[in-house]
């Protein structure tokens, strides 16, 4: 179906191929995932599909692509449409017109399909995608994945072959995320599609693949059945690593498998305690943000409902819930420039030599100069703060918005230490070059750039809105180590999300919203465990055991335990 | 609206029963509603006189809510009144600053201060004294103007204007494009000005001048522009703008016949309005740039291999909506059975106006539009408020 000859890809101004002597072939009716991590050329390798590369990004391409017979050097994206239907990461940004219907109907009126087969198609497609109670309504009024559900169907009523999809899932919660896989599978199996499909969580996904092409990240590709690509992968789900630390061959994918596999693991961990995740702070940490009776409402319509929060010095707490259950509201408003419509939220002060204000603070009372002392924000575009050409400018600016204000501060800075933004950056993500646009930087740096810069107000409760949005399961490594760090320094951490998996790793504590109520606050172990939506795929696995990592996992496991002794 | 209810509880699986087979529920053809909008406010151009001008106003009040949809677009005719009713206030305000002196017949209101203008400049004064005649006129002036205005936005709340732009020829389908996703892509823009507005609070930058300017336009117009590439790659692998059988001898004739053509109806339409012109000049003119236009058009939809999704049909109801609005255009401008005199009574005289009957009952029957349309289409199920977490 889709052949890959001799391919590299060299973009304008690139000394080395993003993609080199890549050969591939994919044949009819595979469902065929594209694993690597961020800037391996994972988007590339898709967008050549439909020749989107090069005819639409620039660059060179060597070799040939053929899909379906047809070359892609002969045929620009717009020719292979009726072959070839693409999705995007974000589904808002392809809608054309404005309205179900008429976006599944807008690929059909280009391939001037005739009025009475275009309507049979849209039908069909309603049903076959579950959208039909939708029909009439307008595309921004639908969730995130109604939104996806529609774009796929929107490229599926040209009846293409071959279906793209550029991390489908990466802009939408489990539930949203479940709901366009299982439409993917089923156009797999029902359909005979053959999907080509990059996705960052994989755990969600390597259970339906019947291939996989790695990226290394060298510009080579490697293709093979799952379990076989898989042994050496430098990217894989949790299922994988525990699977490789247990030694099972072959790798199981499913968690249904797994746990098949994993009888002999669970006796031999039966009579073992698993160590924490994280270390338990050894005293618990002095309340540093107290929230009361927080109420946040839109037109009446109440986000937040009443909520009462305590965030503790040293505490790492991961605020979970579906889109819309009023996550952000209330980290926004706990931060002091959201609104809130009543409660009190008391911000501790800084530690002895902080500039920050010498009492306790309400945020939303301050000039956001101070709030910012007390709380920093990074919201889920970090690039919204970003306006400068350079990270040095950025940087700069920081400096000067936190300390340049008042020259006391700036002796504040030098005198209890309080680094500097370059400082912060260089220990959050090393080696970034002073002259990048900031817009060059991959997701993680971006975070961290951001982070640095609240961090030079040098905030003792910070709170990250959704920060694992689009980052690899390398940077969300990186993240953990970083809000590793910060809660060692004697701050408080939140980091909304709705990644169990980082969850399960990176927080003490969490809190899960619904409707803008708190309906769970606990350890994580407990709060995780308990619901099977929720647990991480290492739980799910060795359950009853309360296990929720494979690190736990190997320092458990006998042999390595002694080993590190 | 008692008539639009049966509709909205689910029409395919029950027909409406007192409704009969062609008042099944449905939208009208955008360009009906257009063309009845269009000849309203012709009709309206005819006439300063208050009365007809209230009633043009409550026909269009009465139509826009018996016949508008549930959808975004149908609920700006309030604006349009508002906007009407600002015409009216600037026009009278206007007459009164820059007075036109008092004839003595003249009914003296107030004054207001005068301020004296050089010799070259005779021709207009500022304040003095100021008439109710003047006021009087000034209102119904300025009314004239609102009530074409509300035609205007009467057409835009009953006829979705994206389907309005689909029934352009082939050949003119990219600027319909174009503009379609331009209106789609505002609101956009607006939320990402909101929502970097409230992301630069995180950072207390400056929020005066032009630095906080800067911070909130440089990342918003890198988001737009992120955002309008990701969509030209989503239309371009979704094969718009695919190769249709042009040539490029046909391009070139298409453009010669359009250029042609264009040249004709201007010079048609000179020749018609100026009395002093040659009368070869008038019909004949504007016939054969039409004609030019058209092959024009045909010409160069040819080129482009399209079809168009659940085209809106065109049917009795169509027709009768677009002729009663053309009708009551046409008898303002008849003169048949009425002084056109009262179209346009003096307001020197400063009587009640008199309410010629032929025309009133030509605006009425425009408003039989409201009843003869049939009711709009299938009401979506309201959409479930989504929070504004996003936001």
């Amino acid at each position: 179906m889709i052949t890959f000859d001799q391919v590299s890809v060299v973009y304008d101004g690139a000394d080395r191929p993003v993609l080199r002597d890549v050969n591939l072939s994919v044949d009819e009716g595979e469902l065929c995932l594209v694993v690597g991590h961020t800037g391996v050329g994972k988007s590339t390798l898709l967008g050549a599909v439909n020749g989107l590369v090069p005819h639409f990004t620039g660059g060179t391409l060597y070799g040939s692509v053929t899909v379906d017979g047809r070359d892609t050097a002969d045929h620009p994206p717009r020719e292979l449409a009726d072959v070839v239907g693409v999705v995007g990461q974000d589904p808002l940004d392809g809608f054309v017109t404005d309205t179900v219907e008429e976006e599944l109907a807008y690929s059909m009126e280009q391939l001037a399909i005739t009025p009475a087969v275009m309507r049979k198609r849209v039908e069909e497609t309603l049903d076959l995608l579950g959208l039909a109670d939708l029909r009439h309504r307008a595309l921004h009024e639908l969730s995130g994945g109604q939104q996806q559900r529609v774009a796929i169907g929107s490229v599926l009523t040209a009846h293409p072959r071959v279906l793209v999809l550029d991390e489908p899932t990466s802009a939408l919660d489990p539930t949203a995320a479940e709901e366009v896989l299982a439409a993917v599978t089923r156009l797999v199996h029902d359909l005979g599609v053959t999907v080509l499909l990059a996705e960052h969580r994989l755990e969600r996904v390597v259970q339906y693949a019947d291939r996989v092409i790695h990226l290394p990240g060298d510009g080579l590709v490697v293709a093979g059945e799952p379990s076989e690509v898989f042994e050496a992968s430098s990217i894989a789900p949790p299922i994988v690593e525990l699977g490789r630390a247990a030694g099972w061959s072959p790798l199981p994918l499913s968690v249904r498998d797994a746990r098949r596999a994993a009888r002999p693991l669970r006796t031999a961990l039966a009579g073992v305690t698993p160590a924490p995740v994280r270390p338990a702070p050894a005293a618990p940490g002095a309340d540093l943000l107290t929230a009361r009776g927080v109420t946040v409402a839109y037109r009446g319509v109440p986000a937040v409902r009443e909520v009462d929060l305590g965030l503790r010095a040293g505490e790492v707490t991961a605020l979970m819930g579906r889109n819309g259950s009023g996550k952000s509201s209330l980290l926004w408003t706990l931060q002091g420039s959201g609104p809130r419509t009543s409660g009190t939220v008391r911000v501790a002060p800084g530690g002895p030599g902080a500039a920050g204000p010498s009492k306790d603070g309400d945020p939303k009372k301050l000039p956001a100069a101070e709030a910012r002392r007390l709380v920093g924000l990074v919201p889920q575009t970090p690039t919204d703060l970003l306006y400068l050409e350079s990270v040095e400018q950025e940087l700069d600016q920081a400096d000067a918005e936190s300390w340049g204000g008042s020259s006391s501060g700036a002796e504040g800075a030098d005198g209890a230490g309080a680094p500097s933004a370059r400082a912060l950056l260089d220990r959050l993500a090393p080696g970034i070059d002073g002259a990048t646009h900031p817009r060059d930087l991959s997701e993680g740096q971006k975070l961290a750039l951001v982070l640095a810069i609240q961090l030079t107000a040098a905030p003792r409760v910070l709170l990250l809105d959704e920060p694992t949005r689009g980052l690899d399961y390398r940077a969300k490594t990186q993240l953990i180590a970083i809000v590793d760090e910060l809660a060692g320094e004697g701050r408080s951490v939140v980091v909304s999300t709705h990644d169990v998996e980082f969850a399960a790793r990176a927080a003490d504590r969490v809190v899960v919203l619904a409707e803008g109520d708190i309906v769970a606050d606990g350890p994580t172990a407990e709060v995780i465990v308990a619901s099977p939506v929720f647990a991480p795929q290492v739980a799910k696995i060795l359950s009853p055991l309360p296990y929720l990592t494979v690190s736990q996992v190997t320092s458990a496991l006998p042999g390595n335990g002694e080993e590190d002794a | 609206m008692a008539r639009t209810r049966p509709s909205a509880t689910g029409p395919a699986a029950a027909p409406a029963p007192d409704t009969g087979g062609r008042r099944l529920p449905r939208t009208l053809h955008p360009v009906a509603w257009w063309i009845w909008a269009l000849a309203l406010a012709t009709a309206v151009s005819r006439t300063n006189n208050p009365l007809l001008l209230f009633l043009v106003l409550a026909v269009l009040g009465y139509v826009v809510t018996v016949r508008r949809t549930e959808a975004p677009w149908a609920r700006g005719f309030v604006y349009y009144l508002y906007l009407a009713l600002t015409v009216v206030t600037i026009r009278v305000a206007f007459r009164a600053v820059f007075a036109t002196g008092m004839r003595p017949s003249d009914h003296y209101l107030f004054s207001l201060p005068h301020i004296p203008t050089p010799d070259w400049y005779a021709g207009i004064q500022l304040g003095g004294p100021v008439s109710l005649e003047a006021l009087l006129s000034a209102a119904t002036d300025g009314l004239r103007l609102a009530c074409m205005l509300c035609c205007i936005g009467a057409a835009n709340t009953l006829a979705n204007p994206k389907r309005a732009l689909r029934v352009l020829p082939g050949a003119l389908y990219e600027l319909g494009v174009a503009v379609t996703v331009s209106i789609s892509v505002a609101p956009q823009l607006v939320q990402s000005v909101q929502r970097v507005a409230r992301a630069r609070r995180l950072r207390a930058g400056s929020r005066k001048g032009l630095r906080a300017l800067r911070g909130i336009v440089v990342p918003v117009l890198e988001d737009a522009l992120e955002r309008s590439l990701r969509l030209a790659a989503a239309m371009d692998s979704r094969g718009y703008g695919r190769a249709g059988s042009a040539t490029p001898r046909s391009r070139r004739l298409t453009g010669a016949l359009m250029l042609l053509g264009m040249c004709g109806l201007c010079a048609g339409a000179y020749g018609l309005l100026d009395p002093s012109a040659p009368t070869l000049l008038g019909l004949p003119a504007l016939a054969a740039g039409s004609l030019l236009c058209l092959g024009g058009l045909r010409l160069g939809g040819r080129r482009v291999t399209r079809t168009t999704y659940r085209p809106d049909p065109w049917r009795f109801a169509d027709w009768a909506v677009a002729s009663c609005g053309v009708l009551s255009a046409v008898l303002l401008f008849v003169n048949v059975g009425y002084d056109p005199a009262e179209l346009n009574p003096f307001i020197e005289r400063l009587s009640w106006p008199t309410l010629p009957i032929v025309p009133a009952a030509a605006i009425l029957l425009a408003g039989a539009a409201g009843f003869l349309a049939p009711p709009p289409g299938p009401t979506t199920p309201h959409a479930v408020r989504r929070t504004e977490e996003a936001a």
